[in-house]
């Protein structure tokens, strides 16, 4: 496996350069080198600026009116670093597999851009999205519906190749496929094999080395590890971590599991109902939390150390998500929160360094979208 | 269906005033097996663990260790065959459930045991409203009428604190949170105030906020009525919250029963110790996690000795042939450690070295 940020590009990796800032430069060669450059420079490899998908609620079955929306996502922006790994945790329905998905363009967002490499991936179709697609590759949560009973393992890891061809010629294919294997620690004797005859661990790695089969440079990972077993995720963390070093590869990691989001995550965005509630380095996230919201999701997960029991302070949240249909004006989190004011019902707050820690230090100082933001550490044993 | 007599099915005697000083439930050498076509599955071999009134017994372990299976046992609810007890004994106030007659096992049967199960979506049944399932413990063991028995239904779900229960209480379980949907099976399995709870991973299907809730209400009302409650999970920071006492199950087998300070202070078992290593810490960034090796054993073969030595970083050739039985674990000065246990050769390496 070569590194992927060699030139093994395909020349028609950047065809539709028309859209895009770089468009000055003629060559499709040269455009690809600019991109490259800008990545090179410091530059996020992802970013994601005010993304939102909206889900349509229809009623009727001849004449279909739409009633409303399911506001999946509602406006998240974040950037994602070359071979870094971004956590992004939060309750179930609050969007953070919408935005996986519209991270692969699997879905079209509902306005919002996505930007590899400087280039906005929302708009592109065809062979340009295809060639962008190489790059972003994903690896699912059920190792147990993830992958087709009926193919052999090494159908399922060459498949890759099948729609990519410029990446394995077809006689190269089977030693690429046990390579492979061979990266995700499993025996590449196993390449005939079907994925009945693998454990939930085994399978785990099979779909992470479907995942790497085209050298890609940033990989979506949703829940990967929570239908593991407790022994065997640690195995399938360890892997990745591994992977990513040999690979420089970008993760954006979706779980809901925060000890292990802390554990694999240089930053990490909390997400409630659609919307970013706070971003930060983990150290910021775990240690210095300032939004209400990740303060009680840190303080109710519940920590190995029965000593730890007397001493934590508890916030236990009431009542549950609201439904992203009909989501609560102004703050999003007012209806279970706390610190609620009549300021939080009328006026949204916006994800930014709050106000009173702007130009200090503090780890404190990351971006929350809280009026009233304040630290509190909740994770450690007063 | 059959009414049973409202007399004698609403216990005469709570645990507290229980003239028998032994334990709630004891657990004595329990083996099951299943019959496959390939052969015999042995699932539990010799488990044994006791539950007073009031206490809370957490039994951990992967899937395919057992622990869900030595609960279906007690609450026999196992499908008999292909499931076997060849030997054992599982014993409720002093009497062995195992060699009762069908019908006095009924009895007790959600009534004096109850057990709470993992995924309440296909635990509650859709087409019935949540009132009438809750209704159907006190029309069937406490022969109540439909009124009645509704509205003991609103003042259970009052109490496990489903908001609105009076007006809710006609609506169907798609109707519900998972959170709810949760809160409603522990309103079904409190109904007829049991001495003994199973919950058999009571949380895991849902979001750690939830999951807070949770246990919280699990633990406030065993505390109310003084239950015994065994919990099923593999979650060792859930066990780290609630559970008394511990038993580490695995393989079919507890290698390691412990007082909960104690275990996780200072695990005498290497799968213990394995498997808290291996969890990340949400108040540490760690760097590389300790990894158990290989994969849980096949029950249709399970390696010769302790089950565990394919795995283990400490394994020795007495490992691979004998098999190490439960002994007590002790300081290292012989002074006894009440309540702990392990399945290990080497429990004083792995305890005190």
């Amino acid at each position: 496996m070569a590194d992927p940020t060699k030139a093994d590009e395909p020349q028609d990796a950047m065809p539709n350069v028309s859209d895009v800032e770089v468009a000055e430069v003629h060559s499709e060669e040269e455009a690809v080198a600019a991109l490259d450059a800008n990545v090179e420079r410091g530059e996020p490899i992802l970013q994601v600026r005010n993304l939102v998908k909206h889900f349509p609620l229809t009623q009727g079955i001849v004449i279909k009116r739409q009633i409303g929306a399911v506001k999946a996502v509602d406006g998240v922006s974040f950037d994602l670093h070359q071979g870094e790994t971004l956590g992004i945790v939060g309750e179930s329905g609050c969007g953070k597999s919408t935005v996986a998905k519209l991270l692969m363009s699997l879905e079209t967002p509902t306005a919002g851009e996505v930007f590899y490499k400087g280039q906005d991936i929302t708009r592109l179709s065809g062979r340009a999205l295809k060639a962008v697609r190489r790059n972003i590759q994903m690896i699912f949560q059920d190792p147990y519906t993830s992958l087709n009973p009926r193919m052999t393992v090494g159908d399922i890891i060459g498949e890759p190749f099948d729609i990519h061809p410029e990446v394995a010629p077809k006689g190269d294919r089977r030693r690429k496929v046990k390579d492979l294997l061979d990266v995700v620690g499993l025996n590449p004797e196993y390449i005939n094999r079907y994925p009945h005859q693998f454990s939930g661990g085994q399978r785990q790695r099979i779909g992470i080395a479907r995942g790497l089969a085209l050298n890609p440079e940033i990989i979506i990972c949703d829940e990967p590890v929570s239908a593991l077993d407790v022994s065997v995720q640690a195995q399938v963390i360890n892997l990745m971590a591994r992977l990513q070093d040999e690979f420089n590869l970008s993760y954006i990691f979706i779980a809901h599991d925060l000890s292990i989001v802390r554990h694999i995550s240089d930053r990490v965005g909390v997400m409630y109902l659609g919307k970013m509630a706070e971003v930060g380095t983990d150290e910021q996230i775990y240690e210095y939390p300032t939004h209400p919201y990740t303060q009680a999701l840190l303080s109710a997960v519940p920590v190995p150390d029965p000593e730890a029991r007397e001493h934590r302070d508890r916030i236990i949240l009431t009542g549950d998500v609201p439904s992203p249909a009909n989501p609560p004006s102004g703050c999003r989190f007012r209806t279970r929160c706390w610190k609620a004011q009549d300021k939080c019902a009328q006026e949204e707050p916006l994800l930014a360094i709050p106000e009173r820690f702007k130009g200090s230090d503090t780890p404190a100082a990351h971006e929350s979208a809280c009026h009233f933001a304040e630290v509190k550490d909740v994770v450690h044993a007063a | 269906m059959t009414i049973i007599d409202p007399t004698d099915a609403v216990p005469a005697q709570r645990p507290g005033d229980h003239d028998n000083t032994g334990p709630l439930l004891e657990v004595r050498d329990l083996h099951v097996e299943f019959q496959t076509r390939e052969g015999v599955v042995k699932a539990v071999n010799g488990v044994n663990y006791t539950v007073d009134s009031g206490e809370t017994l957490a039994v951990l372990g992967e899937s395919g260790s057992g622990k869900s299976v030595t609960a279906q046992a007690i609450m026999g609810i196992l499908d008999m065959p292909p499931a076997r007890i060849p030997q054992g004994e599982i014993r409720f106030y002093g009497q062995d459930m195992l060699t009762m007659g069908a019908e006095e096992r009924r009895k007790l049967r959600g009534a004096r045991i109850a057990m709470i199960f993992q995924d309440a979506l296909s635990s509650l049944n859709p087409v019935l409203s949540v009132g009438f399932q809750l209704g159907e413990m006190f029309r069937v063991h406490q022969g109540m009428s439909r009124k009645q028995a509704k509205a003991k239904s609103i003042e259970l779900m009052d109490r496990v604190k489903i908001p609105a229960a009076a007006a809710r209480v006609n609506d169907y379980p798609h109707q519900f949170s998972g959170g709810m949907r949760q809160r409603i099976m522990i309103a079904m399995a409190l109904a007829l105030e049991p001495d003994l709870i199973i919950a058999d991973e009571p949380t895991t299907a849902l979001d750690v906020t939830v999951q807070a809730q949770v246990m919280d209400l699990l633990a406030e009302l065993q505390r109310e009525y003084r239950m015994g409650l065994i919990l099923i999970t593999h979650d060792l920071g859930v066990v780290a919250d609630v559970a008394d006492k511990i038993a580490v199950m695995y393989a079919g087998r507890i290698v390691e029963t412990a007082p909960v300070h104690e275990l996780y202070k200072r695990p005498a078992h290497p799968y213990t110790r394995g498997l808290l290593d291996s969890i990340p810490r949400l108040d540490q960034k760690g760097q590389e996690l300790y990894a158990i090796q290989g994969l849980p054993p096949n029950l249709l073969k399970v390696p010769q000795g302790c089950a565990f030595n394919p795995r283990c970083d400490k394994a020795q050739d007495i490992c691979r042939t004998e098999f190490p039985p439960l002994v007590p674990v002790t300081e290292a000065d012989g002074t006894e450690l009440p309540g702990r246990a392990s399945a290990c050769h080497f429990w004083k390496e792995t305890i005190h070295g």
